[in-house]
């Protein structure tokens, strides 16, 4: 375990960003500061800390406290610090007789309306308030307060009407009154960091009150979103997380990467012994800058939880109960079912599953054993029913696979399409960035057949909204690029000197054929032709246009050509190469950036590199001593045909819960079913894992050492705060694995694996970690040409050279509506929950989420008779499930919506074997349905849980 | 392996690719085939190409040729 101490200073004031530069002098020492940089900060630049409360660098200076006051030669008064621009010249005096008897005097009147029970307060040792009183000498309270916020009842015993009870509804911190000074930290927070407007300041003067909503809301029952912002923002213990209320205050922390969605938020955590006290968003986080979300700073009780299985364990039929063994035993078992199936059905009859939720060095070692140990190419991960098409599709436009901008990029864009995405969901931090430039005018366009937040919340609104019927994206992209082509907004300059000028010619001409026309397209899509071509004029001509995208892009038969018309499009308008534009692939798991780059694909190897490669083989065969197999493998659904047909039995699955979160359930059980040896590799018995004969306990994120690569490409090391409960890190389990297969691989720390993938893949060259330690985080390509990484990609001309211009010929999806089944059905995500669930549900984000609900428009309700929070049957051609209705108007007429994050709804069941034409991406976000009254769980349900409870039975460990 | 579910992704594929100029989309459907589709899968798209191959797209047909056949396993 290593101690960082880092220094994290609140500045007190944002940094201001101009390139002009000021010099002043602060109590004698010359500073010298950009132009707009408050006093305050500019003096904390030289090490002095000029006393505050109201002010903290992550808002705006408010000038409410009057702690900060200082002297100014020249000018009269007292100005507050935090409010006071820099000029050239002046004369700062932040300590003088006056000020500290000012300060003095501000400091009694907060004392006089505070608790003085600092020694079991929870915020002991961590409270401003207390620091200040120490820092500006307070050594006497003259004033006796007869009317105070703090005293339930007043001296005659009666009950104090000012006196307010603590709010603990929300799950992971309390709202104390008592305790507040009423600086406003969190309401600013809420609205400037986070972006939700859910917290306000009721009443004036002395009646003041922080309040989440109305006076009848609750924490929970308010807008809040619990983000902690609000509660990184607090001087006192007014907001205050509940574990440190529980624990104590942290003795340490440790610089780690979240492990949920792609946006990769830093975070310290702290600690007090090897106990997570709490995780605060870190500020020099380059992903987020400081912020967090619900998931990340509170949603980690999952590695302790009950559930969680600490001892390997083997069955030798999936309908026995399981037997606890030894690592030993559970290895053998494991190793000598893999050969004998290799033995029996050859060579090509095993597999792995990598993990996007793994670190890059463990998908690394996984995708090694397929290649190295079993000796073929039959290795996927689950970016395959996720992202694959932005593979295949950014490969082929620009040559590489992945975000060409950092997160930062958006504080310069203009003109944001966000498409199939739903980000203050599925990416709230990354919200909460974009929403920040929108209030600051940046003009927004939303195709999604959802009506989501994006589109209209709190001081953002949508320009346009392209309300799209589900599986049209193609159709809605090209003719966006229709307009843009016919009406001559094209950036030609920029086409003639950076993408194949044929090849525009050639897509140009496609394009403008009037059958891609809004106009015509306009019966299709559901999208109004005039809304159509105000939005593409508005993204052509509006200054930086930028195109954010996630899963409902990807999630389609045609999601790899939708990948490429984004292509065309951001091509189109010359916005690529660099800040403020680019094609931005959202990603779902922290580390499906990661697991791609990892060669965890079965027909590359790491580096994007396909595996038919003469020379790139050869780079592995010299260090590995193996010869690879030139052939691409199976991917995941092809895996589960070739099971059921009998070629393909034996799976090694690390941290992937293939049976909940791939579409299908019945083939995928029937596939998972028809093999001879599964292992599964996880944290908990997942769903998969009731078809498994070997179950390796994994260990979280908190114990373990690696990296994670996030959406913009950003390598973050995840560092090891405590022991594995279950023993091993991951990594070290595989390597157990393919020891056990007679690999003999050595490796004693992950740095060294991190070494192996420089040492092999061209684009990771540079990257060590002790450069990670240095610079925090790197963004790859980082080699001798980036030594420091590439935060921005295609500035100079596109890594293939010549940006491709490619045909995008809309097809209708086969998965199509009749009679039967009339409405269609697409899945998505919730704030509180997250992919499976496997994680977030043994949370106490349940509060928030407990099950999954069908969105469906009041006009489909009512001519099915369905009432709001009714059970409802939800059918396709593939099976058939119920939950709980939800009448709304965010789905059109003709759409019904739900998530998948609960098993005993299985989402899953209902979706079809429909892929993504390039990639196989299962096309989750459209099915044919028909919703009806319902009353009670399918018969697929209860038989289903009935299976897995039996699947589940664990033996009693032997004396 | 389905034949009908490779027919099915055959298919597909060369729908793509017919928006192409004719010999680019021969050549695209095979390379395509060829770079994701492991042995066993085009083994079974053989199978149906040489049992004539009439639930197959022509350019999948076309292609045949330029898609590698795989070695006996």
């Amino acid at each position: 375990m290593k101690d960082f101490i880092i220094p994290d200073r609140d500045f007190g004031t944002p940094a201001a960003k101009s390139k002009q530069m000021v010099t002043l002098t602060i109590d004698g020492f010359d500073v010298t500061v950009p132009e707009g940089t408050s006093i305050m900060r500019a003096a904390a630049e030289i090490g002095i800390s000029v006393p505050k409360l109201c002010a903290t660098d992550s808002v705006d200076a408010f000038g409410s406290c009057r702690l900060c006051l200082v002297e100014i030669e020249g000018r009269a008064g007292t100005p507050a610090s935090c409010t006071t621009p820099v000029a050239p010249g002046l004369k700062v005096h932040t300590q003088t007789g006056k000020l500290k008897q000012l300060r003095r005097g501000v400091m009694e009147l907060y004392i006089s309306d505070h608790p003085l029970d600092c020694l079991t307060c929870a915020a002991n040792g961590d409270c401003e308030l207390q620091d200040m009183a120490g820092a500006v000498g307070l050594r006497d309270v003259r004033y006796e307060a007869i009317d105070t916020h703090f005293r339930a009842k007043n001296t005659s015993g009666e009950a104090n009407p000012q006196w307010l009870p603590k709010d603990d509804s929300n799950p992971y911190f309390t709202y104390d009154p008592s305790k507040c000074i009423v600086c406003s930290r969190c309401v600013r927070a809420c609205e400037e960091v986070q972006g939700t407007f859910a917290l306000t300041i009721q009443g004036r003067g002395w009646d003041s009150r922080v309040s989440a909503g109305t006076k009848a809301d609750s924490f929970l029952t308010s807008d809040c979103v619990s983000c902690g912002a609000c509660v990184q923002a607090c001087p006192t213990a007014t907001l205050q997380e509940k574990s440190v209320i529980d624990i104590g205050t942290p003795d340490r922390s440790v610089i780690t990467t979240c492990a949920y969605c792609g946006v990769g938020c830093s975070f310290k955590a702290e600690m007090r012994g090897d106990e997570l006290v709490r995780m605060v968003p870190y500020k020099h986080g380059k992903a987020n800058r400081g912020h967090s979300c619900v998931k990340g700073r509170f949603a980690y009780g999952y590695a302790t939880h009950r559930d969680r299985i600490l001892n390997p364990m083997i069955r030798d039929t999936i309908h026995e109960p399981w037997r606890e063994v030894s690592w030993t035993e559970a290895l053998t078992f494991a190793a000598n079912r893999l050969r004998g199936i290799q033995e029996q059905y050859g060579r090509q009859s095993i597999g792995v599953i990598t993990s996007s939720r793994c670190t890059n060095e463990e998908t690394y070692l996984v995708q090694k054993l397929a290649r190295a140990v079993f000796r073929n190419n039959n290795t996927d991960t689950c970016a395959r029913v996720c992202h694959s098409p932005t593979g295949y599709g950014l490969g082929q436009a620009f040559g590489t696979s992945a975000g060409t901008q950092d997160f930062d990029s958006v504080e310069e864009t203009d003109v944001v399409i966000v498409i199939g995405a739903n980000p203050t969901d599925g990416h709230p931090v990354f919200a909460s960035r974009l929403k920040k430039r929108l209030r600051k005018g940046a003009q927004l366009i939303v195709v999604d057949p959802r009506r989501t937040d994006m589109v209209k919340s709190a001081h953002i609104k949508a320009a346009h909204h392209l309300a799209l019927k589900p599986g049209t994206n193609v159709a809605v992209v090209t003719a966006l690029a229709h307009v843009i082509v016919t009406e001559g907004l094209c950036d030609e300059a920029f086409i003639r000197e950076r993408c194949e000028w044929d090849e525009f010619q050639d897509y140009a001409e496609f394009v403008s054929d009037p059958r891609h026309s809004p106009e015509a397209t306009e019966m299709l899509t559901g999208v109004p032709a005039e809304e159509m071509r105000k939005a593409a004029r508005l993204f052509a001509t509006g200054g930086n246009g930028s195109i954010y995208y996630g899963l409902g892009v990807t999630e389609h038969s045609q999601g790899s050509t939708t990948v490429m018309a984004i292509a065309n499009l951001a091509m189109l308008t010359g916005n690529i190469g660099r800040p403020g534009v680019g094609v931005n692939p959202l990603r779902g798991q922290n580390n499906v950036q990661g697991s791609c780059d990892m060669g965890s694909f079965p027909h590359e190897l790491p580096g994007y590199r396909h595996v038919s490669r003469d020379d790139v083989r050869e780079v592995f065969q010299q260090i590995w001593g193996v010869e690879i197999d030139n052939e691409p493998g199976l991917r995941i659904p092809n895996m589960l045909d070739a099971a059921v047909e009998g070629t393909f039995k034996g799976l090694y699955c690390q941290g992937e819960d293939i049976l909940q979160s791939d579409p299908d359930t019945k083939h995928v059980s029937a596939g998972l079913a028809a093999m001879d040896c599964v292992i599964v590799h996880d944290l908990f018995l997942n769903e998969t894992a009731n078809y498994a004969h070997v179950f390796l306990p994994g260990s979280t994120f908190l114990e373990k050492d690696g990296t994670f690569t996030n959406a913009e490409r950003r390598i973050n090391r995840v560092r090891k705060v405590m022991a594995p409960k279950n023993g091993y890190a991951d990594w070290e389990i595989t390597q157990m694995l393919a020891n056990a297969m007679g690999a003999g691989w050595a490796y004693t720390h992950p740095s060294q694996i991190m070494d192996e993938i420089a040492l092999t893949t061209p684009s990771f060259a540079g990257v060590t970690y002790e450069k990670l330690e240095t610079m925090g985080s790197v963004q790859w390509p980082c080699n001798e040409g980036a030594p420091e990484g590439t935060p921005l990609m295609h500035v100079n001309g596109f890594v293939r050279g010549k940006g491709k211009f490619i045909r995008t010929e809309y097809v209708a999806t086969d998965e199509k509506t009749g009679p039967r089944f009339p409405l269609l059905l697409t899945t998505g995500r919730i704030l509180s929950q997250y992919n499976v669930g496997a994680q977030t549900r043994r949370t106490a984000n349940v509060v928030w989420h407990d099950e999954d609900v069908l969105e469906i428009h009041p006009h489909d309700a009512e001519v099915r008779g369905v009432n709001e929070g009714q059970w409802v049957r939800l059918a396709s051609r593939s099976g058939d499930t119920t939950l709980r209705a939800k009448i709304t108007d965010r789905v059109s007429p003709g759409v019904v919506y739900t998530t998948f994050h609960h098993p005993d709804t299985q989402a899953n069941v209902i979706t079809t074997d429909y892929s993504d034409w390039a990639t196989n991406c299962p096309e989750y976000k459209v099915t044919a349905v028909q919703v009806s009254p319902s009353n009670g769980p399918s018969e697929w349900q209860e038989e289903y849980n009935q299976m897995a409870g039996l699947s589940r039975r664990i033996l009693p460990a032997a004396e | 392996m389905s034949h009908d579910k490779l027919v099915y992704m055959a298919n597909q594929i060369a729908t793509f690719f017919e928006s192409k100029p004719h010999d680019e989309g021969v050549e695209g459907v095979a390379g395509h085939i060829n770079a994701f589709w492991e042995p066993r899968m085009r083994r079974h798209l053989f199978e149906v190409l040489d049992a004539g191959g009439e639930s197959l797209k022509p350019l999948v047909r076309e292609a045949a040729a330029m898609i590698r056949r795989p070695v006996a396993a």
